[in-house]
């Protein structure tokens, strides 16, 4: 898929957001510092960067959980006042309702919105055949494995029909060959519905197949310090781009930006949550 | 569910318990004159088991269980209403909780027992000073189960909730309120036994009715074989009480794995 062209309308917008907090020894913390980025509709940007570079914290302002310190966050050019619609978001944890079956859970969001309950369940019992999960429908989260576990989070979260989804390392706690395949639905799912979508993620090669742009973030006070656009076809399709010798270009690169060989683990730990 | 071995262990367990009460049962009725313990102190099962016919026939035992019963069951259902409650108020708002943990905690290490003679002081020798006991006792383990539950939820999932727009009833109803169930039910089996001793206190401290008064009352004739009727009958009463909560608990968190084994025995 060719990079959106500029006459695309911006689906989600950050202008000059910077974020403080104030940390445990009462002195103030900057988690990220003036970041303008910009997802045109339809358009799937990873973030990359060391752990506490306040990525997730930027996942929050756009979904509206919390308010930026400074700048403002856009959604369909709509000023982020608090959480809406449009915005879904999905985790690293699944974040399943263990007390609801299946497509109770899938159907927890358009629930809390008030959609009447025969269009909910129309759209469970769809996105549940999509993904595979139709015949467990009626099981309880405990039932199911890691991986259907995220596949059934995925399907919550597109239940709401978002238009931007904020995803923030949705695949990592699963298994390698799990994320592979989970990967490849989420790009399919993204690309069917021309979803607009921002992901956070910790695997370069991730980023690479799933993106039409990574933008890399350097360590804390985080700032955007490079934008890598990612000229690869196919980004419905992340096992085929595997296959693609410029994968490794694109993650030699990331590789150096991010400063991978030379970082020492103490830091990268001493970055606490991101 | 249940694959060969493990309902193969179930097997060897209920075999072995069965084993065990015919052994305690055995002990009972010829352990004592075998090591020279006389019947006053300690009779026999068969003379309990008399004992427990004549107290059926002549002693209204019928009546003295019944009301102990219905004390109990009145002072667990408010008691765990009322810690409920006042569990979900003071797990939503932390100042509320900051402002009364102090006397909470004070009236939490204060033993409620000890309030019987006052109760039956204010409200006299009827049923309601043991009902008040059994409230009282029953509140802290429901209240505090509640409240941690509250306090301890996952903030992601009201993150969640958040995101997709939830008011602060939706996020109660829909994430905080099951999210508590589970710890409620271990407060719930906790309060079911508890409420039985509140209300055996209040009823050894005054009255002339319930279990706790028969208990005295046998005392008083030196008549051992109806104290132990009424030690039998009150832990029926209390097991009645702990099965019950265990049954709606299994209804109610039917989603959840099954546990441990008297879970699975019932």
């Amino acid at each position: 898929m060719p990079a959106s062209p500029a006459s695309t309308p911006i689906r989600l917008e950050y202008r000059n957001v910077t974020m403080r907090f104030a940390d445990r020894t009462g002195g103030v913390l900057t988690a990220v510092r003036g970041v303008n980025l910009s997802v045109r509709d339809g358009e799937v940007v990873c973030l990359i960067g060391p752990s506490g570079c306040g990525k997730s914290t930027l996942l929050n302002i756009g979904s509206g959980l919390t308010a930026p310190s400074e700048g403002t966050a856009f959604v369909d050019g709509r000023e982020v006042a608090g959480p809406n619609a449009q915005v879904a978001f999905m985790l690293q944890k699944d974040l399943l309702l263990p007390w609801r079956t299946v497509a109770e859970n899938v159907m927890f969001g358009v629930e809390i919105q008030r959609v009447p309950l025969p269009e909910r369940r129309r759209r469970a019992e769809q996105l549940l055949q999509q993904f595979s999960l139709a015949e467990f429908s009626g099981h309880y989260p405990h039932q199911l494995s890691g991986g259907m576990r995220q596949r059934v989070a995925l399907a919550r979260t597109l239940a709401v029909d978002p238009h931007v989804l904020l995803l923030d390392e949705p695949f990592s706690a699963v298994d390698a060959q799990t994320r592979i395949v989970l990967q490849r639905d989420l790009a399919r799912t993204l690309a069917e519905n021309g979803k607009t979508a921002l992901l956070i993620t910790h695997d370069l090669l991730e980023a690479v197949t799933l993106s039409d742009r990574v933008l890399v973030m350097s360590r804390r006070p985080g700032v955007i310090i490079e934008e890598i656009a990612i000229d690869m076809p196919l980004r419905a399709d992340p096992i085929a781009r595997r296959g693609d010798p410029k994968v490794n270009d694109y993650v030699a690169r990331l590789m150096d930006r991010l400063d991978i060989a030379h970082a020492s683990l103490e830091r990268e730990s001493a970055g606490g949550a991101a | 569910m249940n694959s060969s071995p493990r309902s193969s262990s179930t097997r060897n367990g209920a075999t072995a318990s069965l084993i065990l009460l015919v052994v305690f049962l055995a002990a009972w009725q010829w352990g004592p004159p075998l090591v020279g313990v006389p019947s006053f102190i300690v009779p026999p099962l068969s003379m309990v088991a008399t004992e427990f016919v004549h107290a059926w026939q002549f002693d209204h035992l019928l009546l003295h269980t019944g009301v102990t019963i219905a004390e109990v069951l009145a002072g667990f259902v408010l008691g765990s209403l009322l810690g409920a409650s006042i569990g979900y108020l003071l797990g939503m708002s932390p100042t509320a909780e900051l402002a009364l943990s102090p006397y909470i905690l004070a009236l939490q290490i204060a033993p409620k027992v000890a309030f019987a003679p006052l109760f039956i002081l204010w409200m006299g020798f009827t049923v309601y000073p043991k009902i008040l006991v059994a409230i009282l006792i029953v509140f802290f383990p429901v209240m505090v189960n509640v409240l941690t539950a509250v306090r301890t939820v996952d903030p992601d999932l009201v993150n969640l909730a958040r995101a997709f727009k939830a008011t602060r009833a939706q996020i109660f109803w829909k994430i905080e309120f099951p999210n508590s169930m589970p710890p409620m039910f271990a407060g719930l089996r906790i309060g079911a036994t508890l409420a039985v001793v509140g209300v055996v206190v209040g009823e050894l401290v005054g009255g002339n009715v319930g279990l706790g008064y028969l208990l005295t009352f046998g005392e008083g004739q030196a008549n051992t074989p109806l104290v132990f009727v009424s030690i039998v009958m009150l832990t029926l009463v209390g097991s009645i009480a702990y099965f019950a909560v265990i049954l709606v608990e299994r209804r109610v968190l039917h989603y959840l794995p099954q546990r441990t084994a008297m879970d699975r025995n019932l």
